[in-house]
């Protein structure tokens, strides 16, 4: 009985709080990184995108400000993020610098405003059961590392929230900038599940769920990330 | 004599931990690393804090109770963030390379018991 309560306790808690960014659990090293756009390594891909949007897309779109705060989004019942809409106009390879560069350079446009406000909780169901659901070898859902375990040690790295702010970013790890899916591919990889393709329903619901979740964060991209 | 009480050791001998064997794979970085989650007393690496420091289970658990947690934690709490180490069945989406694998094997776990108990 005590514990049911301390479960409820729990919940409310995690439901309640604030969210908070990838940046606050990161070193002070990394957060000196992302600070500067003089020493921030993601800042080349944003440079690359600006010059493939200046010779691909600038003579339709005039200015991109504001646009990445609108997704992901839901378009005719289907989840939908900037590579997605990229891709459609353009289909670039997931993961190719083009790609990485257009949708960084789009997400840098519309830095410091909030990521999910757009979104109503109930655009985000399908991506909650899947944040919630256990897979892969490991057994374990999103939730068991980053709800309620944020800021403990998994050896020697500090745990996040799982927030998806600061992507397409720059992670030490890939030595180069990557997508959100990526990340999320990389947990999988972790525990041992099948990996998603790009573009699948199953990483393209979990990011719809995650802007929800983590909505009011502003826009980081490029983030310097572990 | 000796051969009756070797064959009635026999059982015992083949389910005895190896405590050595044990403690590689619990210190290594392999599949079983309860170092990401646990602190382990004479760890070199830097242990997580997930899961409760191991310290002093040798006194705390039973060799039944400790194979039973690492073999499926969940039987003891549903909502346990510990890796079932030794089961197979009921898992969603596992990658085809681990499908119908146990993270540690039976024996591989009395080896993992058999370190923890020396954890006094």
């Amino acid at each position: 009985m005590r514990l049911a309560w301390l479960l409820v306790l729990g919940v409310y808690a995690t439901a309640t709080a604030e969210p908070r960014s990838g940046l606050e659990y990161s070193s002070a090293e990394i957060r000196k990184l992302q600070a500067s756009d003089a020493e921030n390594p993601g800042m080349l891909w944003i440079d690359l995108g600006a010059k493939v949007f200046a010779e691909q897309c600038a003579s339709c779109h005039a200015s991109m400000k504001g646009v990445a705060a609108r997704y992901p989004r839901r378009v005719n019942g289907k989840a939908v993020n900037l590579e997605a809409m990229i891709r459609h106009r353009t289909p670039f390879a997931y993961e190719s610098d083009e790609l990485l560069g257009l949708t960084a350079y789009v997400a840098h446009e519309s830095r410091g405003l909030p990521i999910g406000v757009h979104l109503d909780h109930r655009d985000v169901e399908p991506g909650r059961e899947e944040y919630f659901r256990r897979r892969g070898q490991m057994n374990l859902a999103c939730q068991h590392c980053h709800d309620g375990n944020p800021g403990r040690k998994l050896g020697a790295e500090t745990l996040s929230e799982g927030q998806p702010n600061g992507y397409p970013a720059y992670r030490l790890e890939w030595q180069k900038v990557g997508s959100l899916e990526r990340r999320l591919r990389a947990c999988m990889f972790g525990l041992h599940a099948e990996l998603p393709a790009y573009g699948s329903e199953l990483l393209l619901e979990l990011e719809l769920y995650l802007a929800w979740r983590g909505r009011g964060l502003p826009i980081e991209t490029p983030a310097v990330r572990r | 004599m000796r051969l009756a009480a070797l064959i009635l050791a026999l059982p015992l001998l083949a389910h005895a931990g190896d405590a050595a064997k044990g403690r590689e794979i619990a210190m290594s970085g392999g599949d079983a690393n309860c170092l990401l989650c646990h602190a382990i007393p004479g760890a070199a690496r830097p242990a997580g804090n997930i899961g409760p420091p191991l310290s002093g289970i040798g006194s705390r658990a039973s060799a039944e109770e400790l194979r039973a947690r690492i073999a499926d934690a969940s039987r003891f709490n549903p909502a346990t963030i510990m890796p079932p180490y030794g089961r197979t069945d009921d898992l969603y989406q596992v990658a085809p390379q681990y499908r119908g694998r146990p993270l540690l094997l039976p024996e591989e776990i009395d080896d993992v018991v058999s370190f923890l108990l020396t954890l006094k």
